[in-house]
């Protein structure tokens, strides 16, 4: 009884929306040709997103860019929670350090990577040039202008799946390493034999939450690229945002919208099987 | 917490990579800082580390034309009064959801739980809409309602995750005397969690202050603007204000930052207890 203010609020506000978007997307709703009115179209929309080389376009960017920065940002988080695992002093100002980049909007990651690969004159510009190398016009290559975006997004989160790996390498137990090294075992095969094995639940948890965050990805699209040159970084977020809010094409959006949301709640429902009991049931039991 | 044994310290990464491993997560950050202060000319073409002139021209300009103290007040009262009703209501429902035994909890948990990784682009729609339809676009209210899609099943989870931390029988002696549910919730419950309320509270604010795409949305102009949508929005005449944008970046990032510094033990230990929303 007690949860019902709340609970009430989440339905209303969070699911509610759900449905009026599956509602809202079987119909011609076109905010710029009021004349139109509201027409049932039934699933006409999604037919179009299909047959839509843009959508699938879309699409390809996104899972594109989810595999590239979620695989560099565990490679990469897993390296630097070792490190920091194996630090004897100021893991206080490494943990503010790693920290910050979290905490920092997304929006302003975006920019200040952005002026880091200015052309010309940016200081990757700069410092490229003082080596002998010739870099792109960054923002107007189709497959350069990715660079920058998905160093920016890397830069933000892999420090937090450092500390999130950092709190499940704590958890293990430091008298497996001892034994293992009494019995002759390699840095590396500790690391294969105990670490990993040992590390596979925090490393899956990290891996399908960002892996559901990265299919979401806009702020720093927005800011960088506004998904070009043309529709080269457009991810699936920023043609739904474009097909909403430029073009006002409010049934085919939701369409878009509908297609998202089921994508991600599967992945999310996969994620929370994944964590399964741990952290649904009370840890007493 | 595990033990250590000295053999395993001895084969521990030096200082010098610590503090070069510190300076790579962190220099992005001081080359816009940097830069926020370096005259506009001099800003590109150069790479000198260590600034030699700085200026406040950036500065004055982004609080004077650029009327940026609208959107930092925008932002403080959206995230503020959307933090205040997400802690308010939410410690009703979490302590609901730790303690009160009733059937269905964990399939509400998990619910909670995957609202907070719905896509915020998948509710634009319909939000607009309804925003519309209630005259809300473009209003505090208009913002701070659809924040709570986000931020309540964050304070939930984050909440339930506290409460439970905390030993049972102080709330199981004032039941037995006779106390409420509520009664014990506000008489002992709450003054116990108090570090996990302010932890809550913390990381709230930090994601509804750094939110961008509802605030891109649902608002029609500066006087509506939250700091984000501000500063993506800057346009010079002629090319890209990056003095200004930068200034207006490190404006946005002090509030953030400060919360770091003070409380990033507990900021650390409310993300990877529990809600893990990058």
């Amino acid at each position: 009884m007690m949860a019902l203010p709340a609970l009430s609020v989440i339905a209303l506000i969070a699911l509610g929306p759900v449905l009026w978007a599956v509602w809202e997307s079987l119909y011609l709703h076109d905010l710029r040709m009021p004349w139109l009115g509201r027409r049932f179209i039934g699933l006409q929309n999604y037919v179009e997103a299909f047959s839509d080389p843009r959508f699938w376009g879309a699409i390809g960017h996104t899972v594109a860019f989810a595999a590239v920065s979620v695989t560099s940002e565990l490679v990469l988080g897993l390296a630097l929670a070792a490190a920091v695992d194996s630090m004897m002093r100021g893991r206080g100002v490494v943990r503010t350090a790693m920290l910050l980049p979290w905490a920092v909007p997304t929006v302003v990651v975006g920019l200040v990577w952005r002026f880091l690969f200015e052309t010309p004159g940016g200081l990757m510009n700069t410092m490229l040039v003082r080596s002998g190398a010739t870099p792109p016009i960054w923002f107007a290559d189709p497959l350069a202008a990715w660079v920058p975006v998905v160093l920016a997004d890397v830069w933000k989160t892999t420090p937090f799946v450092a500390l999130l790996l950092l709190a499940g390498l704590q958890n293990i137990d430091r008298t497996l390493y001892e034994a293992a090294r009494i019995d002759g075992a390699s840095a590396w095969r500790q690391f294969t034999a105990i670490t990993l094995p040992l590390l596979k639940p925090a490393l899956l948890v990290a891996l399908v939450f960002r892996t559901v965050d990265a299919f979401r990805v806009f702020d720093v699209i927005f800011v960088m690229t506004s998904g070009g040159p043309g529709t080269a970084t457009e991810t699936i977020a920023m043609y739904t945002f474009s097909a909403l809010l430029e073009n006002l094409r409010f049934g085919y959006g939701s369409a878009l919208s509908v297609i998202i949301f089921t994508v991600t709640f599967v992945l999310a429902l996969f994620a929370i099987r994944l964590m399964g009991r741990r952290a649904l049931v009370e840890p007493s039991s | 917490m595990s033990w250590r044994s000295r053999q395993d310290r001895l084969k521990a990464a030096p200082t010098w990579a610590i503090a070069m491993m510190v300076a790579a997560i962190l220099f992005p950050l001081y080359w816009a800082a940097v830069a926020s202060f370096t005259p506009e000319s001099q800003l590109f073409g150069q790479v000198d580390v260590v600034p030699t002139r700085l200026v406040l021209d950036h500065y004055r300009a982004v609080f004077g034309e650029r009327g940026l103290g609208t959107a930092v007040r925008n932002s403080l009262v959206v995230a503020g009064a959307t933090t205040f009703v997400c802690v308010i209501i939410g410690a009703l429902c979490a302590y609901a959801l730790a303690r009160v035994p009733f059937r269905g909890r964990t399939l509400v948990l998990t619910s909670v739980l995957a609202i907070s990784m719905f896509p915020q682009i998948s509710i634009v729609s319909p939000l607009y809409l309804l925003l519309r339809e209630l005259r809300l676009i473009d209003t505090y209210a208009g913002l701070v309602l659809p924040y709570l899609t986000f931020a309540m099943p964050l304070t939930i989870w984050l909440l339930v995750g506290f409460f439970r931390q905390l030993p049972r029988e102080l709330e199981e002696a004032a039941l037995i005397d006779g106390a409420g549910r509520f009664r014990a919730l506000w008489t002992i419950v709450l003054p116990l969690s108090w570090p996990g309320l302010a932890t809550t509270a913390i990381l709230t604010f930090l994601y509804c202050w750094n939110e961008f795409l509802f605030a891109l949305c649902f608002t029609l102009g500066p006087e509506r603007y939250t700091v984000p949508v501000a500063i993506a929005l800057f346009r010079g005449q002629y090319q890209v204000p990056w003095g200004q944008i930068l200034a207006g970046s490190l404006v946005a990032t002090l509030p953030v930052a400060a919360l770091v510094f003070v409380a990033q033990r507990r900021i650390v230990a409310g993300l990877t207890s529990g809600a893990i929303k990058g």
